[in-house]
């Protein structure tokens, strides 16, 4: 329910509707857009970085928030644990139950490898499960992987690493096969045809959908195919210490029940980081759509035994976080209602940007128009700009909401706004961990063996930025790679003697480079509590 | 000065902001959440819980990340429920009516209290979709359960002991896989992909100089 400080600019909203609706915004050019992001996009505000003082990507800039975390001591000491027992000895170790955890994990155990998932809260409990739009892949005629290829490498600015991004492109249509005959229920046509529309950065409709519960819906179909494939999977138990053998590859993890502190080794002969994103670090204070458990802890636990970070100073900032009411701040509301037709819209109802440019110019464009420009909504908390979404239903029809964003409608309807009538307020959500471990095509890091990444936790993938609908595609094509490929390592490797003298090492680097800290990484869980 | 409400934890009397939700009251109360706390929005069904308000009689469900407190109200989260999930090779099953009474034949004891309805978080017709999956109609049963977000309410109000989220969970499978049309221009890109129709393309663009690709990708066409 609005209150009556909304109500001037609501009217001026719904005054303009019509001509909004038929008004097609200039997209901005190279230059326009590369002005807007230094001046605006938080990425460009050097203050907020440091460069690491230790660890591999020494001399790296990274927000603070991720060096104090990445540079803190550890919670184990080397003797904490008696490696010689282990609780779990297994082939393929997974560290992570969201999307590419368990796609990883399906797929090391159909290649025939004695696989185990650990994860920190409930398998599920992911990033995964909250994306709502869609998921990329090129199989329309009009389309192709190369297309693909083109507007992911332009949308993340030329950064991404080609051998990957080829990859990501190339295996997209075969993740959504895969899919698919897992049982995934896409929106189709009665003929069959994939109901596929664009997405930011996008210049063919290819983002496929299940209505708005896309990664819900993935993720709970790979969770119960895990479920029938026998997959040991262990809950509420976080990997707090990569272990490492001899030969100084990597064996296994040191894993901590979450309710009782009790410490466990689990051996492994290769072992998968898929551990997803950082949002719960709230980067420069901004808000999250990321899932209770996004604290970077991959990024911890891979530095600290030598694997690089590629990218790790760039986030993805959602355009569209719900700025009101304040209970649902800085939830996601996806990409899909601009895809479906929706404007963006400031408080005196003029639209001033085209919707669907990449996230990155869009998240730029909306926290201009609310500081230097001033024309943001106050909404007692903060300032936003309207979402106009009663548009979609004139555009697609009155039912049109319902049956494509329900999550949405849901959403609001909570708090006693109905999107298919009223517009809602949005502001820039902290969402995606652009950057990660740097691994190779097989998705093994470059700088430890025997240790893969998939999903969040890798960087390269998109570059700079990412385009919507290439994130549940990445944690099905590089988890399903991941997993193939450890399962495939395994069966060649020999463990060797069990270490965690990195502990101690890193721990004087730090020392002897005058760090002097109490906290202790990974973070594992966000502390919301009353100080 | 905030307005504030009274809440019961577990029986526990606290003030807490009234414009709270109920998982964040329990944070602002002190608890450092480890179970019953996922997503945070609506999505995951990691926080089912039950409340009273105070003087009331109905006993009622919600899922704490999304419920604003009220003044009264007497608290218990759910955040685990034991429910039935039957082992099954998706390759192998089919989609008939035997499947269901093999897997989860308890559904076929639902004495029609409709308590799974009246107790859903989402609003869904749980009663009316566990009636599908008895009579074999999986497309219908999918279709009604699709917002289903797994937290078990549901199960925990069955006096017949149904595990309504994973009976829908495989109506949703067998829909997905057997039933929903197969997409023809999905199986032919696949297979021009393993034929490598696209391999010389893709790798002829990995090796253009950076601004040649500037040049591509701000003059690409788009599809309107």
């Amino acid at each position: 329910m609005y209150s009556e400080k909304f109500t001037a600019s609501i009217a001026a909203v719904e005054a303009a509707r019509e001509a909004n609706i038929a008004y097609e915004p200039a997209r901005m050019s190279a230059k326009e857009k590369e002005e807007l992001l230094a001046a605006y996009h938080p990425d460009y505000k050097k203050s907020e970085f440091v460069a690491l003082k230790v660890g591999a990507n020494k001399g790296d800039v990274v927000p603070h928030e991720l060096a104090d975390t990445l540079q803190a001591n550890s919670r184990i000491k080397a003797d904490d644990v008696d490696l010689d027992s282990p609780a779990y000895d297994v082939d393929v170790l997974v560290i992570g139950g969201g999307g590419a955890g368990t796609s990883a994990a399906i797929e090391a155990h159909r290649a025939g490898a004695d696989t185990m998932i650990v994860t920190k809260l409930r398998m599920g409990d992911a990033n995964t499960m909250m994306a709502e739009g869609g998921i990329q892949a090129a199989d329309k005629p009009n389309d192709s992987p190369a297309i693909h290829y083109l507007d992911a490498f332009g949308g993340g600015h030329f950064a991404a690493k080609p051998e990957l991004l080829y990859k990501l492109v190339n295996d997209a249509p075969d993740a959504i096969l895969w899919l698919n005959e897992l049982g995934v229920e896409f929106d189709k046509t009665e003929d069959g045809t994939m109901i596929t529309t664009h997405g930011g950065g996008t210049s063919r409709k290819r983002m496929h959908a299940a209505k708005d519960y896309t990664g819900a819906e993935i993720m709970r179909t790979l969770r119960d195919e895990v479920l029938n494939s026998g997959i040991t999977v262990v809950d509420f138990t976080s990997a707090v210490e990569l272990i490492l053998d001899d030969a100084g590859n990597a064996a296994g993890a040191v894993l901590m029940n979450m309710e009782t502190g009790e410490l466990m080794v689990a051996r492994a002969k290769t072992v998968i980081i898929a551990t997803g994103g950082a949002g719960r670090m709230h980067y420069q204070g901004f808000p999250t759509s990321n899932h209770y458990g996004a604290t970077a802890d991959g990024l911890v636990l891979g530095y600290r035994v030598g694997a690089k970070l590629l990218y790790a100073d760039t986030l993805q900032y959602h355009p569209t976080g719900a700025a009101y009411p304040s209970q649902i701040f800085g939830a996601l509301v996806t990409e899909k209602v601009r895809s479906l037709g929706a404007k963006l819209v400031n408080a005196d109802g003029k639209v001033f940007m085209h919707p669907l440019e990449t996230r990155d110019v869009a998240a730029a464009s909306i926290i201009r128009e609310c500081s230097d420009r001033k024309n943001g909504v106050d909404t007692g908390s903060g300032t936003a700009v309207w979402l106009d979404t009663p548009m979609i239903e004139k555009i697609g029809g009155e039912g049109t909401i319902e049956k494509r964003i329900p999550a949405m409608m849901r959403m609001f309807a909570e708090y006693g706004i109905d999107i298919r009538k009223e517009p809602i307020l949005v502001y820039p959500t902290l969402h995606y961990q652009n950057g990660g471990l740097d691994i190779d095509a097989d998705g093994m890091t470059t700088a430890v063996k025997n240790l893969y990444v998939a999903g969040e936790a890798v960087g390269g993938i998109h570059g700079r930025n990412r385009l919507m609908g290439n994130s549940l595609l990445d944690i099905i094509v590089f988890g399903r790679s991941a997993g193939k490929n450890a399962a495939a390592k395994s069966r060649e490797v020999s463990v060797g003697k069990l270490t965690l003298d990195h502990i101690a090492a890193f721990a004087k680097e730090c020392k002897d480079a005058g760090i002097v800290t109490d906290a202790v990484s990974p973070k594992l869980l966000p502390d919301y509590r009353r100080k | 000065m905030q307005d504030t409400v009274t809440i019961y934890l577990f029986g526990k009397k606290y003030d807490v902001p009234s414009d709270l939700t109920i998982m964040c009251a329990m944070e602002y109360a002190g608890y450092q959440l480890v179970r019953g706390c996922g997503c945070r929005n609506g999505f995951c069904g990691a926080c089912a819980t039950i409340y009273r308000i105070k003087g009331e009689r109905d006993l009622k469900v919600c899922l704490a990340c999304k419920t604003q407190v009220k003044d009264g109200m007497y608290i218990a989260t759910l955040p685990f429920f034991p429910l039935v999930k039957q082992v099954y090779d998706v390759e192998r099953i089919k989609p008939t009516e035997q499947i269901m009474m093999q897997l989860y034949p308890e559904i076929y004891a639902c004495i029609g209290c409709n308590a799974c309805t009246k107790s859903c978080a989402q609003k869904l017709n749980v009663m009316q979709y566990i009636a599908y999956a008895q009579r074999g109609e999986y497309e219908k049963c999918a279709e009604e359960s699709f917002d289903c977000v797994m937290c078990g309410i549901c199960s925990s109000r069955c006096p017949a002991g149904i595990s309504h989220p994973q009976v829908a969970m495989l109506a949703r499978r067998l829909n997905g896989k057997y039933l929903a049309p197969k997409s023809a221009h999905l199986e032919d890109r696949v297979k021009e992909i393993k034929d490598g129709t696209f391999e010389e393309l893709l790798e002829s663009l990995m090796q253009k100089p950076i601004d040649e690709m500037k040049e591509l990708y701000n003059n690409r066409e788009i599809e309107k």
